[in-house]
Formats: structure tokens, C-alpha cells, sequence
């Protein structure tokens, strides 16, 4: 069974360390790896890919290692962030040279299969010049596919891309991870990756910090302390009420005004209004202070 | 050099250097050089500045000006714009990456650097004047070499350009004349002096044996070419998320 080994995986940049000893085993199915941006997840697929050599730690992609291995791309596909491609050839050309590259027994064959599964028959003899950021994507991905690889690695694959075609993107994905071959993509967006069936990784500041099916991460997500700015005509008696309740766990006066963090989000907001009018005070404002990716995927990182 | 070179890098390489902009660039030194050659063979009177024009401008400047735009292009244009990761996401060997692009690159500089001096230097002295195959012969050297050491200097640094200018204008243009020894590892006196052994011009300034030339061309070839390859090996993609 083909997969991908991590074991104390670490990369740095002088003193900047981009990827923090990662150990993670990714077979067969689609995993997802979500982080904020710069988090190390575009990292870690260059050091699956082997454009990158890890300073520390061992990497295996079906068992051999990536870094100076061109070879290894007989059975991986890539799929990079970045947007440029030859974009002077069609969409077919681009694909059927690809599969040339790869030593196909009919590449043009190959390249059209490749151009269906991504939806993209009727634009491919158009210049690549004139896609569409997504249609660019699906080209990029019909490239990747073309050699029909054991892995798949995909970078932000759904940028640029409407929802009905991340839909179908998914779609696809998951028919080709259902196939046995080990597809694992980025994104930094939750609900990109939300369809996901199998395994997401979180990594967060260069560390794996979570890891779990989309539910798993979701409730850890929403069910972690929420931070509220609360401002009201009297913080101080606001605050010594709201500390009694259950679904308050801590309480704090601030210039800006009452910071309070909810372990109960729920019950929180459904007593804050019934309190305040209780004790006769005035609610002018409730923010929640906490609500960026960044600091949910913080949050990740600390528990 | 069937294991060398890959059919489909070479139609790729040629495409994209031919399509973008830059062709037009090519073509400039090279349509200068012969119209200055028939201004000149038009209205010159002394016999010798055939040679020094030739040998000077067009070895020093056309050449090595038309192979640095060329020769850096092919391969560090896609690096810079990061399309170079479709190639190398592919099982193709990195030697015949860096091979396939050179020979599109010597190619493209023989057909706008090497034949026009041919051509500079018929309009002047006679298609078939030693002063004519000389050069040409010097000049399909020099396109090689250059394009050679453009190549490897376009895997090594973002900055090809400036860094071949440089080394144009100090190393070939101030030291190789000035200093003695420097000419050993010239691209210019090695293409200087096959010029010479066929047209014998003292005008030329060649330094070296014919011997000395072609051993030492084939070493710096093969060298830039190889350590361009070493390189290509190790590409990294560095940087964000």
C-alpha cells in the first residue's frame, strides 16, 4: 500500500524554522492539510515532492526517498501554487507534452482522458493564455493526473476555483482516492475542506497541531474558550454577575472594556441579554475578540 | 547525444524563447553589425578595420551580448516565473533539461550572432575570405561556450544577467586584455584564436594556440554545463505557507 512517511521531519532557513519535526503517516484516500497562511503547509508538500531536502528527519513517498529523485515522479503527480504554466500552449499541448515528458505509450490519449476528469474538452485547444484562473487550476491538475500517479499532491488546489467547481474538483478527488491513491491537499480555508472524507492535518506555526476527521476539528474549533469584548453603562457589576454563571470562565476589566471568555458559547449568548436586564445595565456592544483563523488554529497549537 | 537531449524540452524551449518579446531583442545586435559592416565597406578606406571591427565589436559585444540574452531565457525565465516546476515534476533526467536548453540556446545564437558576423564579415572582405569562415568558425565556438556558462549562470543565480554583464565587461573586456594569464580562461580568446588559425589577422588579437583553444573550450562546455545540471538537481522551492 503506497503512503507517505514523516518522521521528525524538520526544516529551517538560517534561523527562521518553516517546518517543526512533523511526524505524520498519509495513506491511501484524500487528507487534507489546513493551516493559516505561512503555517509550513506549502513546506511540507515541496519536502513530499523533493523540492526541498529536510534538514532533519526522515521522508519516504511509497517507500523511497523524494529529494533528487526525479524518478519518484513516475508515481507522483504534483500540483504547485504558483500560477504560471507555458502559457503559450493549449491546454492539450500543455497535458499531451506532459505525458510525453512522462514517457507515455499514447500521450494524447492520455492527455484527453486527463482533460475530461477535469471538465476542460471544450477549452483545450484554447491558449492557456486565455483561461480563467480556475480553468488554469483544472489544467494543472489534468497535468498532474496524466501519468495516472499513486500520489497526488496538491497546493491550494481550489483557489480561483466557484464553488461548483471546488464541488467537482472534491468530487473527483475523492473518486481518485477511492481508487487507492493517496491524494493530499493544502488549504487554508475550513469550509474548502469541509467535504473532506478522510484525515485533516492542521499545521500551525511550522508543528502538526491537530489531527482528525472534518467533525473532529470542527468541534475542537468551536469548542474551545470563545473571547468576547463586552461594553456595557457598568463592566464592574456586569462582570461580577456574569462570573457566576457556569458558562463564563473567566472574567476581565479592561480600558477597552470587559473581556470575557465563554467555555459555553452557546449558553453564553443566550444568557448575556437575560443578565444585563436583570441587573438593569445597559448592553452597548459584544465582539467577539478571538474569532481569526489565526487565533482558532492558535488555540489548536496551545491545547 | 540521443541520452542528452529531449525532443520535447527542445520544441518547448523553442517555443517559449521565440514567443516572447525578447526575440525581437536578438535580432537588434545583429541587424546593427551588418548594416555597420556595409556602411563601412561602403565608405572606409584603410584595409584594416574589417578585423578590428569584426573581432572587436562583433566578438565582444554582438556575440556574447546576443548569447547572454539567449542563453539566460531559456532556462531562468521559467525559473524566475516558477513554470521550470511542470518540467522537473517529471521523471526527465535534470541533465537533459539543462542539455536540451543549451543546444536551443547555441542554436538560436549561431542563427542571430554567429551567421550575421558570418555575413558582417562577407559584406566586407568575401564569402569565401579567410576573415569570413574564420569567423563564422569562431563564432559557432563562442556560441556554444557562452551559451554554456549563461545556462549554468541562470540555474545558479536569479541575477544571470547582471552577472554576466559583469563578467563580460570586466573579465572579458578589461582583464582578458590587460592581464596575462586571464586570457586562459576567456571565452573570447578561445573563439579569437579558432578565428585566427583560419584567418590569420594579427588585427584579431588572438592569444592563444589553436591546441590550447579547443582543450580548453571543451573543458569549460562541459563543465558549466555539468555543474549547471548539479545544480538543477538540487532546485528547491522556497518560501510561504
Amino acid at each position: 500500500m503506497t503512503s507517505i512517511e514523516l518522521r521528525g521531519v524538520t526544516r529551517w532557513y538560517g534561523n527562521v524554522v518553516a517546518v517543526n519535526d512533523i511526524t505524520m503517516s498519509i495513506g491511501a484516500g484524500v487528507t487534507g492539510l489546513l493551516g493559516p497562511n505561512g503555517a509550513g503547509k506549502s513546506t511540507v508538500l515541496h519536502l513530499i515532492a523533493g523540492f526541498l531536502a529536510p534538514s532533519r528527519g526522515e521522508l519516504t513517498v511509497a517507500g523511497e526517498r523524494s529529494w533528487r529523485n526525479p524518478g519518484l515522479f513516475r508515481k507522483v503527480g504534483l500540483v504547485p501554487e504558483r500560477d504560471s504554466v507555458y502559457s503559450f500552449l493549449t491546454g492539450a499541448e500543455f497535458v499531451a507534452a506532459t505525458a510525453q515528458l512522462h514517457k507515455l505509450a499514447s500521450p494524447r490519449a492520455a492527455a484527453a482522458r486527463a482533460i475530461a476528469m477535469v471538465e476542460l474538452t471544450e477549452a483545450q485547444d484554447r491558449r492557456i493564455s486565455t483561461y480563467s484562473k480556475g480553468m488554469r487550476q483544472r489544467i494543472k491538475v489534468a497535468a498532474a493526473l496524466v501519468h495516472d500517479p499513486e500520489v497526488v499532491l496538491l497546493d491550494e488546489p481550489f483557489n480561483g476555483m466557484d464553488p461548483r467547481q471546488r464541488l467537482h474538483m472534491m468530487d473527483l478527488l475523492h473518486d481518485q482516492g477511492a481508487r487507492g491513491r493517496v491524494i493530499l491537499l493544502s488549504s487554508h480555508v475550513l469550509e474548502e475542506v469541509e467535504r473532506l472524507s478522510g484525515t485533516i492535518q492542521v499545521i500551525v506555526g511550522g508543528r502538526l497541531a491537530a489531527s482528525g476527521d472534518f467533525r473532529a476539528i470542527r468541534r475542537l474549533m468551536t469548542s474551545r474558550p470563545h473571547v468576547f469584548l463586552v461594553r456595557s453603562s457598568d463592566d464592574r457589576r456586569l462582570g461580577a454577575a456574569l462570573i457566576g454563571s457556569p458558562a463564563v470562565s473567566g472574567v476581565e476589566l479592561t480600558p477597552r472594556g470587559l473581556q470575557v471568555r465563554a467555555a459555553d458559547y452557546g449558553t453564553f449568548a443566550r444568557q448575556i441579554a437575560v443578565l444585563t436586564r436583570d441587573c438593569g445595565i445597559r448592553l452597548r456592544e459584544v465582539l467577539p475578540a478571538d474569532e481569526s483563523l489565526e487565533s482558532v488554529f492558535a488555540y489548536l497549537l496551545a491545547s | 547525444m540521443p541520452g542528452l537531449v529531449n525532443g520535447v524540452i527542445l520544441r518547448l524551449t523553442f517555443r517559449a524563447t521565440m514567443g516572447r518579446r525578447r526575440a525581437l531583442l536578438f535580432a537588434l545586435p545583429a541587424i546593427i553589425l551588418i548594416a555597420v559592416a556595409a556602411v563601412l565597406t561602403a565608405t572606409a578606406k584603410s584595409g584594416s578595420w574589417q578585423a578590428e571591427f569584426l573581432g572587436d565589436f562583433g566578438f565582444s559585444v554582438v556575440l556574447p551580448l546576443t548569447s547572454l540574452i539567449i542563453g539566460t531565457s531559456v532556462l531562468g525565465a521559467e525559473i524566475d516565473d516558477g513554470s521550470i516546476v511542470h518540467l522537473l515534476a517529471t521523471p526527465v533526467p535534470r541533465a537533459q533539461v539543462v542539455v536540451s536548453k543549451f543546444a536551443v540556446a547555441a542554436a538560436l545564437t549561431i542563427a542571430f550572432g554567429a551567421v550575421p558576423e558570418y555575413l558582417a564579415a562577407a559584406i566586407a572582405k568575401g564569402p569565401a575570405s579567410g576573415l569570413a569562415v574564420g569567423l563564422l568558425a569562431g563564432a559557432l565556438v563562442a556560441s556554444v561556450i557562452y551559451n554554456a556558462v549563461f545556462v549554468m549562470l541562470s540555474v545558479l543565480t536569479t541575477r544571470a544577467i547582471a552577472v554576466g554583464l559583469l563578467y563580460l565587461v570586466v573579465w572579458e573586456g578589461l582583464l582578458a586584455n590587460l592581464v596575462p594569464g586571464v586570457g586562459l580562461l576567456s571565452v573570447s580568446q578561445y573563439s579569437l584564436s579558432v578565428a585566427d588559425s583560419i584567418a590569420h589577422y594579427p588585427a584579431l588579437h588572438a592569444h592563444l594556440t589553436l591546441g590550447t583553444a579547443v582543450v580548453l573550450a571543451v573543458i569549460v562546455t562541459a563543465g558549466a554545463l555539468a555543474i549547471g545540471t548539479r545544480r538543477l538537481a538540487r532546485f528547491s522551492i522556497t518560501g510561504d505557507a
